[in-house]
């Protein structure tokens, strides 16, 4: 990664979480379609709702007649974790117009976040719209492409497992944490290595007691809180 | 309800939800500042979710038992994990991730 931040640059820094969209958007595309949505309506819940994992949440609640109240109230727990990657990126966009900062706000995904803050470690923690924007298009178009690919292929391709597709999006996260510890001098290292392992006991931990919806963000948000005792106390 | 009125409300109600969840921090920061102690738990915020986003794959509930851990996904992330330490490029990151998995699963 370089410390441009021209759109040339963004196009560069993006094509590596390409293959997660791909396999996620695509495995989406074949399950929703395989469950009976139409192939229009499967490619409008990527466009308009465009939120990852969680829309296989809402396919299975739909499927099972769930009260709309109920799969609204999921969608938002399950990406209540938003709030707080968007309050750590407006800081960011305090200076610009707030159309900008919205903008960047609407297509703002797990990875498109992740990646921006592996970049702050490049640019000198400096952000700008254009290399988010870029970022944040692209990701939006591949979600929605790779949607209607495998919402039409469906019947023909099979498993999108048997590619390891669905493991791009993992490897990239592993990648992302590598690297967000190596290159970020902000946080002490042995601070964050600490904190990685305690939200590795608290997602087992978790994951055996909460609805799956709740695992993230609780784990966050707990993870956060004992990072910043434990900088207080020890660091 | 029509079923086609319940599933355009779903997907009207999901999309706000999403969307306010991204777009209000932007609008309330655009006016207010946030006291020093939120920056301090948000600068956590990027490895918590990656570290996470990674974990969630690794573990299943299982009702009743501790959770189930994910084999391949364990096995696939130790080259994975090794590629990040000698490229630190996440494209070869992700390609050797993709590789690997795809390989486990043609030998098991």
């Amino acid at each position: 990664m370089e410390s441009s931040l021209s759109k040339r640059a963004a196009v560069i820094d993006t094509i590596p979480t390409v293959f997660g969209y791909l396999g996620i958007a695509s495995a989406f595309g074949v399950i929703a379609r395989s469950t009976g949505f139409s192939t229009i309506t499967v490619i409008m819940m990527s466009i308009i709702i465009y939120a990852g994992s969680a829309q296989f949440t809402t396919i299975s609640m739909l499927v099972a007649g769930s009260p709309i109240a109920s799969i609204i109230f999921t969608t938002f727990m399950v990406n209540s974790r938003m709030i707080l990657m968007s309050t750590t990126v407006a800081p960011y966009f305090k200076k610009d117009k707030l159309g900008k900062g919205i903008l960047i706000g609407t297509l703002l995904t797990d990875e498109s976040f992740a990646l921006a803050m592996n970049k702050l470690n490049f640019t000198n923690d400096k952000m700008n719209f254009s290399w988010f924007n870029t970022e944040n298009m692209i990701s939006y178009k591949t979600w929605v492409f790779a949607t209607a690919i495998g919402a039409i292929l469906g019947n023909f391709i099979k498993d999108p497992k048997q590619l390891g597709l669905d493991f791009a999006n993992v490897a990239m996260f592993i990648g992302l944490l590598y690297l967000q510890v190596n290159n970020d001098k902000s946080l002490n290292k042995l601070l964050q290595v600490i904190v990685i392992l305690l939200t590795m006991l608290l997602t087992y931990i978790l994951t055996m007691i909460l609805p799956p919806s709740l695992v993230i963000i609780v784990v966050t948000l707990i993870g956060c809180a004992l990072g910043m005792v434990i900088k207080r106390v020890f660091f | 309800m029509s079923s086609s009125n319940y599933l355009f409300l779903t997907i009207i109600g999901c999309e706000l939800a999403t969307w306010l969840s991204r777009i209000l921090p932007f609008v309330l920061l655009k006016k207010f500042t946030l006291p020093k102690a939120v920056v301090e738990f948000l600068s956590f915020v990027p490895i918590v979710i990656m570290s996470t986003m990674w974990f969630c794959n690794l573990f299943t509930a299982q009702p009743g038992q501790l959770p189930k851990a994910n084999l391949e996904y364990l096995v696939a992330a130790v080259p994975t994990f090794i590629a990040a330490v000698i490229s630190k490029s996440l494209l070869v990151i992700v390609i050797v991730g993709i590789v690997s998995l795809a390989l486990l699963r043609l030998i098991l």
